[in-house]
């Protein structure tokens, strides 16, 4: 039987497709991240005073994050297979290097100096959970037995913990999930889901006493915001107005009172979001949610299309994580989450997020783009 | 066959993962859909309650930095204040032209190309009517040049700003510390309301143990401002509260002579007060100038520090760690005397060299022909190795160890700076977990004589001496006297107290055997004896810095001085009445009794002159 495995290449060929196309650029989920990083730039240069500096320093870190999309994207997912545990290995030693620089240097550490440039393994450790789970879990026929889950649970936890000691509790979340998800899409049973939500629950009190002060102070902040006005309060009570006052229609373009008069705290990066929703109102959130529902439904179509085991896990966890990403970070801003440090996915200014992200999909294009004609 | 749970069933599988990715899509959609009624409710349901608070959001909060604690000696002399510091600041916005402006205050102030660079950037970076700084801390000639010509730059004029200031600088570094910027590692953790307005937090020492309290609580201000974020006037204070002011239980007299006598010697020299614990003196040589730090040290001036030979960032008194040498014998001879292992009045001959039975190893006296027929008193004032070697053997390390301890050593002291090194007691405990080897008996010989694995901090040992002066009723060392707030007056830390148990006679036993290594003839420290109305006791010591071998003879002469060995004196005074007990450590000195000696003598006659003690 002879099908066609990329049916959405039917339709007048261009130019720029074709070399696309050659290139293994996967077009329509090429085009939303190009149109969500162009809305990053626009929303930037409201959100960071009008200064063009930033925009072009956000600019070249999109672009060399393109870049490295693109050179993954023409990587065989063979290869992404067979390395996954010498590079899970490999992010799990430089996460222990820096956790035991920090303590050499007193303090909390993330990143790593090579010298040129700075890296920071927790966000290497993003892609390579859900790699090496899906590598271990693919291995065996599923649903997964009940001795893998464990050594699965074991892979996720050992990054977690050491990324959330760093302590970097929004990375640890988006890690631990990412691995979740290829557990999840692995078909975990529900009712070994539903009991380990049960423990976690009841675990909630432990937690809270290895909690270092801040990370509780936030909690708290959380759970009543009007109680410490000058402190982290501050930050969810100026971001609630900012995107209460935007209203329906928004306040326009560069028309942010909240984040100008710098009333909102973190403007440009993980509260960008307030920003957005203040000068776009409520149209233009209901837009941005669509544009990344469109990005998640492309990721999870490929990851249906996939033809083994490893790909599909691979490619379902990215897109899964990707909207855990969408989802803290929203939360967080429109105050039904606690304050973690997670950025909104490819508009927040920063380097390292947009990087590792656009690596992610140059992955799930790998993926679509080298299946065999069958 | 193989088992029947190995052969994968593809469309079982596929059916399973397409469920899944329908089940996610499903719980995605749902959570977005969340999201979306949470947003309905901010933007159309409290629109107007939102809309409303941004318009008197015009009143913006601003953070009022509180004032940080004085530190000041136990006589009220000022270690660490707050001193003003003027820069140049420029408000864009008033400026007519500032190209020309900058042009003509870099002629008139003789400002490098750099710093107009520096300021260029910062001034892109922030909003037209918000001041940036061109100059920080101005000089009285700056100051004086630009007040001259003032009237004629509008929108150029002078800031105060407190900075922390050292006075004593390489005096006190090391037990004041010092405040530097906060670091990205700290805002983390700090609480961040109380941090608002603060640029500066304590890095080291007393600056950094009693941070929480020399930095007081932050107030605010709420300041209307309008659309531009101009402010336009205060409509409500909040005063912050300033940081408690400590006064230290240090004597900043006594601290600089303890200094200068230690002259070209690296080491330490800790005294304290036996009363209370207080400590008087706490120097580690070479010291440091904390300023540079407050403001920002350079890049090279900060190597430079790092890689001097001296290590004047290296906290001796603190974080040194020495073999005690023979000033640990006077509580070896203590553990004798209490375990009944020996009586004072026995005789034992010393030949020179101490063998165990059945090794031909040979453990050597300092002294080459031996010291003859000694008694306890004798061992001590003559510091014998040969008697301790053969006490030390038939206490055994067990006794040792369990005796010892209870003077601190081998554990932190408690006092009040952060960072403290506990030392090492070595155990037969110890050795099997550190190094998985039994103890050998040769070892219980050397710790006998203060050598071996032993380390000791110049603080835990001056601490012991005053436990030992104090008749076993522990010392614990402390710095701070008492927090003097606003509207309260805090005492220091809370010191725990315990108490050895000791025979009267035993530790009155070593206490004359350590006044006769000062008043008696061949005592090792009888050099600092004369012309004093009150009795000195103390303890001479040596400490390796290297190993001889065999049948070498050390000659210090011969070798390089950074291998030449340490000198060290524990000393307290009067003996009969004992108020101050002081360590000291002259790296490289050679001789406890000459070099070592003499130091801690000018410290206790400084310290008790103020007593006017009668002759006895």
């Amino acid at each position: 039987m002879k099908t066609e495995s990329r049916p959405e290449h039917f339709g007048p060929p261009s130019l720029l497709g074709s070399l696309l196309r050659r290139l293994h650029i996967d077009i329509p989920l090429f085009l939303a991240l190009l149109l969500a990083a162009l809305l990053s730039l626009v929303i930037l240069y409201s959100a960071g005073s009008q200064e063009t500096d930033i925009l072009l320093r956000q600019g070249a870190r999109m672009g060399l994050a393109f870049g490295l999309m693109a050179v993954l994207a023409h990587i065989n997912p063979n290869q992404f297979k067979r390395y996954s545990a010498i590079l899970f290995g490999m992010g799990i030693f430089l996460l222990l290097a820096v956790l035991l620089m920090g303590q050499i240097g007193k303090g909390a550490q993330r990143w790593l100096d090579l010298g040129f440039f700075r890296f920071q393994p927790s966000e290497m450790i993003k892609i390579t959970t859900p790699m090496m789970v899906a590598w271990f879990v693919a291995d065996q026929p599923l649903p997964p037995k009940l001795g893998q889950l464990l050594i699965a649970s074991l892979l996720i936890l050992l990054p977690t913990l050491l990324i959330a000691v760093q302590p970097d509790l929004g990375t640890a979340i988006l890690v631990a999930s990412s691995g979740a998800g290829v557990l999840f899409f692995a078909g975990l049973s529900w009712r070994i889901m539903l009991s380990i939500m049960v423990i976690l629950a009841s675990l909630t009190p432990i937690l809270w006493h290895f909690m270092r002060g801040y990370q509780r102070d936030r909690v708290l902040t959380f759970l009543n915001p009007e109680a410490d006005p000058l402190g982290r309060g501050y930050h969810i009570i100026q971001s609630k107005i900012a995107i209460g006052s935007g209203g329906i229609y928004g306040k326009g373009w560069l028309n942010s009172t909240q984040s100008e008069l710098d009333f909102l705290p973190e403007s440009s990066t993980d509260f960008i979001f307030a920003v957005f929703a203040e000068e776009f109102g409520l149209i233009g959130c209901v837009g941005l949610l669509v544009l990344y529902l469109l990005i998640i439904a492309r990721c999870l179509y490929i990851a249906s299309q996939a033809q083994d085991t490893y790909s599909r896990l691979l490619a379902s966890s990215l897109g899964f994580t990707f909207f855990v990403y969408v989802f803290v970070n929203i939360g967080m801003v429109v105050g039904v989450l606690p304050v973690v440090g997670v950025p909104l996915p490819l508009i927040s200014y920063g380097g390292t997020s947009i990087v590792t992200l656009l690596a992610g999909f140059g992955i799930l294009m790998s993926i679509h783009t080298h299946k065999k004609r069958l | 066959m193989s088992p029947i749970y190995s052969v994968r069933d593809n469309t079982l599988e596929n059916r399973l993962f397409l469920e899944r990715i329908i089940a996610a899509f499903l719980v995605i959609i749902l959570l977005t859909i969340a999201l979306t009624v949470r947003l309905v409710y901010l933007q159309i349901v409290g629109h107007e309650h939102y809309s409303s608070m941004a318009k008197s959001n015009s009143v913006k909060i601003v953070p009022l930095t509180p004032t940080r604690g004085i530190i000041y000696d136990t006589k009220g002399r000022v270690l660490a204040e707050n001193t003003a510091s003027y820069s140049l600041e420029l408000i864009p916005e008033q400026i007519e032209d500032l190209d020309d402006t900058l042009a003509k205050l870099q002629v008139l102030l003789a400002i490098p190309n750099e710093k107009i660079e520096q300021f260029q950037k910062t001034r892109k970076r922030q909003k037209r009517f918000v001041s940036s700084s061109l100059l920080l801390n101005m000089n009285d000639e700056e100051l004086a040049k630009f007040a001259v010509v003032r009237p004629y730059f509008p929108g150029v004029d002078i800031h105060t700003q407190m900075v922390r200031n050292y006075p004593y600088a390489d005096l006190t570094a090391h037990v004041i510390g010092y405040v530097g910027r906060i670091n990205e590692a700290e805002i983390k953790t700090l609480p961040i309301s109380e941090y608002r307005g603060s640029t500066h937090i304590g890095k080291l020492g007393i600056e950094s143990s009693y941070e929480t309290v020399l930095h007081g609580k932050t107030g605010y201000a709420e300041i209307e401002t309008n659309v531009q974020a101009r402010s336009l006037n205060t409509l409500n204070e909040v005063n912050p509260e300033p940081g408690a002011n400590l006064y230290l239980t240090l004597d900043i007299e006594l601290q600089k002579i303890a200094y200068d006598a230690l002259e070209n010697f690296n080491g330490a020299v800790v005294a304290i007060d036996i009363k209370t614990g207080g400590v008087l003196t706490f120097v580690s040589r070479p010291g440091f100038d904390p300023n540079p730090f407050v403001v920002g040290i350079s890049n090279e001036a900060y190597q430079a520090l790092q890689s001097s030979d001296n290590q004047p960032l290296y906290n001796r008194a603190l974080r040194g760690l020495y073999p005690p040498g023979s000033t640990f014998k006077p509580f070896v001879a203590l553990a004798g005397l209490e375990n009944e292992v020996i009586n004072g009045q026995q005789k034992l001959f010393c030949p020179g060299y101490y063998q165990l039975p059945g090794v031909p190893h040979k453990y050597r006296d300092w002294r080459k022909g031996g010291h003859g027929s000694v008694n306890l008193h004798e061992a001590i004032t003559q510091s014998c190795d040969v008697y301790f070697y053969r006490l030390a053997a038939s206490l055994g390390i067990d006794n040792i160890y369990n005796f010892i301890k209870k003077f601190g050593f081998g554990e932190k002291t408690g006092i009040d700076l952060d960072g403290e090194k506990p030392g090492l007691l070595p155990s037969r405990d110890w050795k099997a977990k550190q190094k998985n080897r039994a103890w050998y008996p040769g070892e219980t010989l050397i710790t006998g004589i203060g050598q071996g694995y032993l380390q000791v901090t110049p603080l835990q040992l001056a601490t012991a001496t005053a436990t030992l002066a104090n008749h076993g009723n522990v010392v614990t060392p402390f710095l701070v006297e008492k927090m003097v707030a606003a509207h309260e007056t805090k005492p220091g830390p809370e010191v725990h107290k315990g108490v050895i148990p000791l025979k009267a006679d035993n530790i009155n036993q070593i206490i004359n055997a350590m006044v006769g290594v000062i008043h008696s003839e061949r005592g090792t420290a009888k050099s600092i004896g004369h012309n004093i109305p009150y009795q000195i006791a103390g303890k001479t010591g040596t400490a390796q810095v290297f190993n001889i071998k065999q049948n070498a003879k050390y000659n210090e002469h011969d070798i390089d001085f950074k291998l030449r060995d340490h000198a060290l004196f524990i000393s307290f005074a009067p003996a009969d009445n004992p108020m101050i007990a002081v360590a000291v450590i002259a790296e490289n000195g050679g001789h406890g009794g000459s070099v070592a000696a003499p130091i801690a003598a000018k410290v206790i006659k400084h310290y008790l002159k103020d007593f006017h003690l009668e002759q006895p």
